[in-house]
């Protein structure tokens, strides 16, 4: 059963974490206006990746990891063109060019840098297909994910921050009453000019940003921005305020346990029977 | 005549009137309504206040199941319905993961509201898109003590299978509190 949804709803953080916890084996490919990444995971690690917009082949990870020179490349992509990753690699290590721990750690460090761009993808199409391993030809490694979680997660921290700030975006904003900074004085993005020309305590952040067409991560930054500057202040729309009914529960304060679970036990058999 | 309730909740569109439809004797009352947001136009209608199923289980005890507005800007409307019920069910569409999120933070301030019972419905489990049980267990963050249970809506047996299973978690709770005085 493949796995698909939006990052913009389920973040690449979550997603790792869900193939490391599951310790899954497939295939992940990401998509996003011209983009397309695939990841493959072994075991729940990281075993192979590759992105669209890249050559991916052994002499291009080598030759911009300086492990060979442009000249070297040239005469590679010559006399090799016919041999697959794999075969390249054993002929280097036979040939005495290179170590194995050394292209081991070159594509292990490419695989990598192209998960890590995904970090910086707050939305885009993903797709994981279980079970489809890395083409036969590549050289594979074994990245445990944990450390790539924290470093994504660490990423997450500014949405947080924001999110702690903004906790929710159906709250409006009003100009202070005394500004601390004279707002013909600030040098605003046009984005930031634009939010400004709806600040009214009728307009709720999330109609602005509907309005304006910004994402929710530029809202809560350019609303966080007004925030710092003294400019705004966020307050409560009038239709947001929420009546304070006490929680009770009618089996809490109405009868005994022994009473509640012969209820409960008459409720099941009405079900079952239903 | 004694009433005793439960709450079906999750976001829009996870598929609370249907379940409730699935086993409610009445025609579920429901308040639906065009739906005026073009980011929601996955479906025409929507519920706004709440959806209202009833099961009678003899002369003297009736069930009744509320259906939660789905759309965050009516959750003023939670609060109010989670006042008294037994054990409240979270509906999710388990093939539309940006759902998840919302899902979790409904699924939070219900048990806010009241520290009762609930389980976990993974509807629309028959899509070929639906998310597997355990992959969604692990992406809305459940405990593992917490049920979360394959369900088809519009099949009247999952969704008595389900609150059964819910029932049963409740009948646990008091087993506990028994054992505890």
């Amino acid at each position: 059963m493949a796995l698909k949804g939006n990052l913009s709803n389920f973040t690449i953080t979550q997603l790792l974490n869900l193939i490391n916890l599951a310790k899954k084996n497939g295939s992940l490919i990401l998509e996003r206006s011209g983009d397309k990444i695939e990841i493959y995971f072994k075991n729940g690690k990281l075993a192979y990746s590759k992105d669209q917009k890249r050559d991916n082949s052994l002499i291009n990870i080598l030759f911009y990891s300086k492990l060979i020179t442009s000249n070297q490349k040239k005469i590679f992509t010559q006399n090799a063109a016919s041999m697959t990753d794999k075969e390249l690699g054993l002929l280097l290590i036979n040939a005495d060019y290179l170590h194995q721990e050394e292209i081991i750690t070159c594509v292990q460090t490419y695989y990598m840098s192209i998960l890590k761009q995904l970090f910086t993808w707050n939305d885009g199409v993903f797709r994981f297909d279980t079970d489809i391993l890395p083409p036969n030809d590549k050289i594979t490694v074994s990245v445990n994910l944990e450390n790539m979680i924290l470093e994504s997660s660490r990423r997450m921290q500014e949405w947080e921050k924001l999110n702690d700030e903004i906790p929710s975006l159906e709250m409006a904003l009003k100009f202070v009453d005394r500004p601390t900074t004279n707002i013909r004085s600030l040098k605003l993005s046009s984005k930031e000019w634009r939010v400004i020309s709806y600040v009214n305590p009728k307009n709720s952040i999330q109609q602005i940003a509907h309005t304006t067409h910004l994402s929710e991560l530029e809202i809560r930054r350019i609303v966080y921005g007004f925030l710092q500057a003294g400019i705004v202040e966020l307050i409560r729309p009038t239709s947001m305020k929420h009546l304070s009914y006490e929680s009770s529960r009618i089996r809490a304060h109405q009868t005994s346990p022994e009473q509640q679970k012969s209820l409960i036990n008459k409720i099941i058999d009405r079900i079952r029977s239903h | 005549m004694q009433t005793v309730k439960m709450v079906i909740t999750g976001p829009f569109d996870a598929g609370k009137t249907a379940f409730i439809s699935s086993v409610s004797e009445i025609d579920v009352v429901s308040t639906e309504r065009k739906i005026s947001s073009d980011a929601e136009k996955i479906k025409e209608t929507t519920t706004v206040a709440m959806d209202f199923g009833r099961i009678t289980i003899d002369d003297e005890l009736i069930l009744y199941l509320f259906g939660t507005p789905g759309q965050k800007r009516f959750d003023f409307m939670w609060e109010i319905l989670s006042e008294g019920m037994l054990g409240f069910v979270v509906v999710i569409d388990s093939s539309r993961p940006e759902t998840f999120r919302e899902a979790r933070s409904i699924l939070e301030t219900f048990r806010a509201y009241a520290p009762t019972p609930y389980v976990v419905a993974a509807n629309k489990q028959d899509l070929q898109d639906s998310w597997a049980i355990d992959d969604l267990r692990i992406a809305l963050r459940l405990d593992p003590k917490i049920k979360l249970l394959p369900c088809i809506a519009i099949d009247r047996e999952f969704v008595k299978n389900t609150l059964l299973e819910l029932l049963y978690c409740i009948l646990d709770e008091i087993d506990l509190e028994i054992k505890e005085k």
